[in-house]
């Protein structure tokens, strides 16, 4: 099967690939450009694991096409911090330790990041429904709701 | 040095505070590396191919036609992983379940294995291979697979346990009996007696990484092993028996694991990866989809439990049993054994018997999940010691406070009991502000305990001394949450010096003694005492080269808050050495510093919890919601506080899915219909409320700082917490577990037609 050639941006640096027609964006991302920040939980998005943001929209990575990020915007969580200044809500994971194992902090931090940009100043109800795309076993979200509570006030006074 | 375990008190500088974890940044970034984010150059795709049937022998296996196809390495089936278990029938059933050799026992056993030059190869590949079952009865149900008529699995299998050796095999591989003095007494005494049935389905563990694993093999017999495990000491062990290869030569690296709550604590695509490596020449990365975790790995036991409990008028316990049938999947496990042992070990009982059942069914193989066993044991009992509270006429608070365990009580399973937090818990939940808080319409409250034993086991710890000071703690239990932070901070404890000086790290087997798995909520409570064992080992030498520095007796030497100071009038003069001053000097004074420690952790505290939660029932629809909920559990001494909250956060949420969602759904044909988190619900964001903590500190007499294991206790409650609040909202008792809508609806009908 022919490559398919793919000219896009990445975290804001320009970024060329080629991927096969079937290859999903998360498998380019993670297998073809080492961004492997995104992980693959369960490949039929359901668990918001590979949730990356694609022209201002929160989507799962797993159900989106190689080929279909073609001139668009494509931000990861590699792409959240600044140089080595932390984003807020990175932050505010750590502080709160809103991670026990981890793997699926790439995604709540794509999405929590995503909802804020909508909602600066969501209520707990507002949280737990943007964020119910994302699947977490360790934490039982009590401290990620805080962490994001506690970045959104953060960013409001910044 | 004689290390000596026993608790003292002491008051805490590092420990009991609550810094960042050192692995934090790289988890926020998307730097750390898990099983699947490792590559290693020409490394090929494994795939696995698996039986979609679920009893069936294996006739043939054809793989010529993907042998042929361009781009795949190689393929394996049974045949390329030859037996070389030796008679162990435990190894012999974890090779079997990695590749069936004979029959296929589940929907998705494997069966045969390729490696490809892309996952698109492997895929077709898998399509090539013809293999010819001859489908067989099966038997998915655990009662069913008691019956005389069901299908045997094996025909090897007389029950163990009996009198009499059974004329006949039958799928119950084992009975179990614990207990002590007499039940029929007992229950002669009792003025009231409840006695019910229950069920639980079966969950699984529901970790969020997938399993995955790259192996290389090389020429010469050596071999790398990447992968998420909760013990690559063990892994090691399993691999190297099964692939016939020295210890030594196979070094298996840790990643970071994406959960594991039991799951990864036995091998399945490991040796497989391995063996196709062997076969290919190359490197294998094989990681399984989320299909595959579901239909394959993991999932706890189903459950059919019979209770019986009596109480006399005054409400303590006359007598209580328990009959327990726990699913095992294909093979042998001590599955019912757990639950007979845990079922009421939270009491003060004179007259107890629990036995159990371990059951062969064409399911999985049932893994550790959480304190494995205890959960289903407790929602039976503990709904049953509701019922039997209100028959009395007391509060369940105040009867399950009548009928405690205590420090001294000999245990349902047998040992006599230390301090423990059983009742300190009881006291605090009778307590807190949740159990007076108003209920709304439709709202029932629930409260429930649970116990585990937790474990201790072989743990190898170094901890090296940097020239500049600096600390680095070289552990071997696995970090499933956060334990490198608290390991860290014993180690700033005991050495005297800051959290930010020391750097912990999860060790490969190639760089460390061997240690057990981080199961059995042992990774802080083990590691933690080699930690201060290693740094005690340390402390010594650090005095013997400040006592070289001074030419005075070591033993004139103390170590105080990262100092080693001159004791005694006579060396007034002589100023304390910093840690970084001996260390910097540690060139010339007898080279590297460091502290090293083997040992048995033995002496894991036992741990209680009591859970308390408020559940609303939608009686048009048997909905529920989760209005609020509180955990109690002692932590011995909570090292890492937030970390220990975040464990009982997160066994409750485990608790709460189990309690109303997740089940394994199978059709008559013996297939799993809903491997997939669309279908198999676990809780979400929205599903839950804040989740309240409270740690109590009953010290666990034999660790230097008390500690005892936190990560299981807390999913043991919350099956019965949330039975019994259900049942009080919807004024019908709930016996069968998850509690979903239609279960609900169904036994609010029932009631309603009397």
């Amino acid at each position: 099967m022919a490559g398919v050639a793919v000219s896009t941006t990445i975290n804001g640096d320009n970024v060329e690939y080629l991927c096969q027609p079937d290859e999903t964006l998360l498998d380019v991302l993670r297998d073809r450009l080492g961004l492997t920040g995104a992980k693959e939980g369960c490949g039929t998005g359901d668990c918001g694991a590979c949730s990356i943001i694609l022209d201002d929209r929160l989507v799962c990575s797993c159900l989106v096409l190689g080929a279909e990020a073609e001139g668009r915007r494509v931000e990861t969580v590699e792409g959240m911090a600044h140089g080595d200044r932390l984003h807020p809500l990175q932050q505010k994971f750590l502080e709160h330790a809103a991670l026990q194992c981890g793997v699926c902090t790439p995604g709540f931090l794509i999405a929590a990041k995503d909802l804020l940009a909508k909602n600066p100043d969501p209520t707990e109800e507002e949280i737990r429904f943007g964020l119910a795309g994302n699947l977490c076993r360790c934490t039982g979200y009590d401290k990620i709701v805080r962490a994001v509570q506690d970045a959104a006030s953060v960013m409001k006074g910044a | 040095m004689n290390f000596d375990p026993r608790y003292s008190t002491r008051n805490f500088t590092s420990v009991g505070t609550r810094p960042i974890r050192p692995d934090g940044v790289d988890k926020v970034t998307g730097r750390a590396r898990y099983g699947a984010d490792f590559n290693m150059a020409g490394q090929l795709v494994g795939r696995v191919l698996r039986s979609p049937h679920a009893h069936a022998v294996i006739r043939k296996i054809d793989t010529s036609k993907a042998e042929k196809l361009t781009g795949v390495k190689a393929v394996i089936t049974a045949a390329d992983l030859p037996d070389l278990t030796d008679g162990d029938a435990a190894m012999y059933d974890i090779l079997d379940n990695c590749m069936a050799r004979k029959t296929a026992f589940y929907d998705g056993h494997a069966v045969a294995a390729v490696a490809a030059v892309d996952a698109r190869t492997a895929r077709q590949a898998l399509k090539l291979i013809e293999v010819d079952y001859e489908v067989l009865p099966h038997v998915t149900d655990v009662d069913e697979a008691m019956k005389h008529s069901a299908p045997v699995l094996n025909d090897t299998i007389f029950t163990e346990g009996l009198e009499e050796k059974p004329a006949k095999p039958s799928n119950v591989t084992k009975r179990s009996q614990y207990g002590h003095g007499d039940v029929h007494e007992g229950f002669a005494q009792a003025d009231y007696i409840v006695e019910r049935s229950y069920r639980t389905e079966q969950t699984h563990q529901g970790y969020i990484e997938p399993h995955a694993c790259v192996a290389s093999v090389s020429s010469d017999g050596t071999a790398d092993l990447w992968v998420c495990t909760q013990g690559h000491f063990v892994y090691r062990q399993h691999c190297a028996q099964l692939l016939g290869m020295d210890v030594s030569k196979l070094r298996v690296t840790s990643s970071e694991i994406g959960g594991g709550f039991g799951g990864k604590t036995h091998v399945w695509a490991e040796p497989v990866a391995l063996a196709l490596s062997r076969k290919a020449g190359r490197p294998v990365k094989l990681v399984m989809t989320r299909e595959e975790v579901f239909r394959a790995s993991g999932p706890t036991s189903a459950t059919s439990i019979d209770v019986r409990i009596g109480a006399r008028k005054d409400g303590t316990i006359a007598a209580a049993e328990a009959t327990l049938r726990y699913s095992c999947g294909p093979y042998a496990g001590m599955w019912a054994e757990l639950g007979a042992m845990t079922a009421f070990a939270c009491y003060k009982l004179e007259n107890v018997k629990t036995v159990g059942y371990e059951v062969l069914v064409n399911r999985p193989k049932t893994a550790a999940y959480r304190a494995p066993s205890a959960p289903m044991a407790a929602f039976a009992v503990e709904s049953a010691v509701d019922e039997l509270a209100k028959e009395v006429g007391m509060d369940p608070v105040e009867f399950r406070i009548r009928n405690a365990a205590q420090e001294g009580t000999r245990s349902s399973y047998g040992p006599v009991y230390g301090p423990i937090g059983i009742g300190p818990t009881l006291e605090a939940a009778k307590n807190h502000p949740h159990m007076k808080a108003p209920l709304g319409k439709n709202q029932g409250r629930g409260m429930a305990c649970g116990f585990w034993f937790n474990f201790g086991g072989q743990t190898c710890t170094d901890l090296n001394i940097g020239m500049d000071g600096s600390v680095s703690l070289a552990v071997g239990t696995v970090d499933v949450g956060g334990s490198r932070a608290s390991l860290s901070l014993v180690a700033a404890e005991e050495l005297g010096i800051a959290y930010e000086q020391v750097k912990a790290v999860v060790a490969d087997t190639s760089s460390l003694g061997y240690n057990d798995m981080t199961d059995g909520s042992r990774g802080t409570f083990s590691s933690s005492m080699a930690t201060i064992s290693a740094a005690r080992n340390a402390i010594k030498i650090l005095r013997e080269r400040a006592a070289q520095t001074w030419d005075i007796p070591v033993d004139d030497v103390v170590w105080e808050k990262g100092h080693a100071i001159a004791k005694g009038d006579k060396y007034g003069n002589l100023a304390a050495l910093s840690l970084k001053e001996i260390a910097a000097a540690s060139g010339k004074t007898g080279g590297p510093i460091a502290g090293h420690s083997e040992l048995v952790a033995d002496g894991a505290g036992v741990s209680f919890a009591t859970h308390i939660c408020d559940i609303e029932v939608d009686p048009e629809t048997g909905a529920t919601r989760v209005v609020r909920y509180t955990v109690v559990q002692d932590a011995g001494k909570a090292v890492h506080p937030t970390y220990v909250e975040g464990q009982y956060q997160g066994g409750a949420a485990q608790g709460i899915g189990w309690a109303l969602n997740e089940e394994y759904i199978y059709g008559k044909d013996g297939r799993l219909q809903n491997p997939g988190f669309l279908d198999y619900r676990i809780p979400v964001c929205s599903d839950l409320p804040m989740i309240d903590t409270q740690i109590l500190e009953i010290p666990n007499p034999n660790h230097p700082y008390g500690v005892r294991g936190v990560g299981e206790t807390s999913i043991v409650p919350p099956l019965a917490a949330i039975a019994n609040a259900v049942s009080n909202a919807a004024g019908v008792r709930m016996t069968h577990i998850p509690m979903s809508p239609p279960r609900i609806l169904a036994a609010i009908e029932a009631e309603q037609a009397g």
